[in-house]
């Protein structure tokens, strides 16, 4: 089996427009989340979001581009600039064919099938865009980076509701893995912060009119946000060979499924998937020093993975550090673990655990050390991400520290 | 005279819980009509298209919400007051 590395990172987000960007918010403990603008805001109840701001997609993409990119393309074509570029890959003859991608989205082009269904509903227009089809396909993005990057071998898109994202860097890791290739660019993106958008979660009344505060007693619900996080998954024997900085080791995974409810979380389900995430890393779970949460701020995930994390770790739930980040970007939907992973990579190779910000009261329910409100100096040597879908399905990833 | 107040409500819960309106009584909780969360969630979702109110209910808190819903006849009492607070 070939072992996988991280070599380059990119995102953008409510934190930052860049990696580096986003990395520094969360140290600083930075909250993203604010009011929303946009069209009709006013008509919804929820008013708060993880918006991308002062992002001006002419600045980054000519004309004819734009036509063809809704705004999750854009953020991906964005994150994977920054990857690539600090990856110092580029893909050519046999590297290209057994090179790809593989991204997570839920919705995929939210704003577009928003603006048309407006056009053609509101507006009474009988006329739409030529390019709304491949705008708004949820692999529009991944075949975007595919064609700017040559990237020739396996790739597709991944929609797992809010686990996307980590099930597409799964894929790619076992991918790699396998020895099907030798590089995937992998991560995931959202753009959801449109009035169809948001009314869509006003309806299911999980969501906070105020702030998303994980973990904390008086949490009252979750805080969508938008953007994309990319990475790149390289065979290690390669990077090695070539000197490339290495950001982190991927060394496990493992995907479950609740096969019980399409929105109520499962304890056993979440369980299942961290322990076997440890088990396809061979690490125990002692080993783990940091957890990236799930940690939406609604009730029932939050106490859920809880249990979850206490079930399957015992006395050392007790040690171990595990924050949310959605506290400061929000909930990307699908592209929230890609953003997460951030935090994870920033945790083995800076020594730096992103805190849980917006705490406020203990819950007896999430009673762990979820690094409240400050980030804190820790050296940790594996660190999981968890993610857990609608739907009851999970992916839970394994890193350590650059080899 | 259109349907009372009451008497659609009712209709609502039952229609959630598949039941005749008959065997819904005002004493009855949505848990004894077998109405979960989600189940809830539908019907309030029913109560405000009916009577074109907002039902102040968020999910994540039902038991600290503004809107009672310990009882059918909590429920009631709320979509009265809501529906007298929008008309004055």
């Amino acid at each position: 089996m070939n072992r996988v590395v991280i070599t380059g990172q990119g995102s953008i987000n409510a934190l930052g427009h860049s990696a580096e960007a986003t990395i520094e918010a969360m140290r600083e403990g930075r909250c993203g989340i604010g009011a929303l603008e946009l069209r009709d805001v006013d008509r919804l109840s929820i008013k708060i979001g993880g918006q991308v701001r002062g992002y001006d997609p002419e600045a980054e993409f000519n004309r004819q581009q734009i036509a063809l990119y809704d705004r999750f393309t854009q953020f991906t074509l964005l994150a994977a600039r920054e990857a690539i570029r600090q990856s110092g890959l580029s893909f050519s003859g046999e590297l290209a064919t057994l090179s790809g991608v593989v991204l997570g989205t839920a919705g995929g082009g939210v704003n577009t099938w928003d603006e048309n269904y407006r056009t053609v509903y509101e507006d009474g227009k009988n006329r739409v865009h030529p390019f709304v089809v491949p705008k708004l396909m949820n692999n529009a993005a991944a075949s975007h980076v595919s064609m700017e990057y040559n990237l020739k071998g396996p790739s597709f898109t991944v929609a797992t509701a809010c686990a996307s994202s980590n099930h597409a860097m799964g894929q790619a890791f076992n991918m790699i893995r396998s020895g099907m290739a030798k590089v995937m660019i992998a991560g995931g993106s959202e753009s959801m912060l449109c009035f169809g958008g948001i009314k869509a979660w006003e309806g299911l009344r999980v969501m906070s009119r105020d702030a998303c505060r994980p973990f904390s007693a008086n949490r009252n619900g979750m805080v969508q946000g938008e953007g994309a996080a990319v990475f790149v998954f390289e065979n290690y024997e390669m990077a090695k060979a070539r000197g490339a900085d290495i950001l982190a080791e991927v060394v496990g995974f493992a995907m479950t499924s609740d096969a019980a409810d399409i929105v109520m979380p499962s304890k056993q389900g979440a369980a299942r998937a961290i322990s076997g995430a440890m088990k396809d890393a061979k690490i125990n779970a002692d080993d783990v020093g940091y957890i990236n949460a799930h940690g939406t701020g609604t009730a029932a995930n939050d106490k859920t993975e809880c249990a979850a994390v206490a079930d399957v770790f015992g006395h050392h739930a007790n040690n171990l550090m595990m924050s949310s980040t959605k506290s400061m970007h929000g909930h990307l939907i699908g592209g929230t673990g890609a953003v997460e992973l951030l935090a994870c990579v920033m945790a083995l190779k800076d020594g730096v655990i992103a805190p849980t910000i917006g705490y406020e009261e203990p819950d007896p329910e999430c009673a762990l050390d979820v690094v409240p409100n400050e980030a804190r100096e820790a050296k940790v040597d594996v660190v999981l991400s968890n993610a857990f879908a609608f739907g009851g399905l999970n992916a839970v990833l394994a890193l350590k520290r650059a080899p | 005279m259109s349907k009372s107040i009451k008497e659609t409500v009712i209709e609502i819960i039952a229609e959630q819980a598949v039941l005749e309106p008959s065997d819904v009584t005002l004493q009855s909780t949505l848990e004894d009509v077998g109405i979960d969360s989600m189940g809830l969630v539908e019907c309030i979702f029913s109560i405000e298209e009916a009577f074109d109110i907002q039902v102040p209910f968020n999910a994540n808190s039902p038991d600290q919400s503004e809107f009672d819903i310990s009882s059918v006849a909590a429920i009631i009492a709320a979509v009265e007051k809501l529906v007298a607070d929008q008309s004055t």
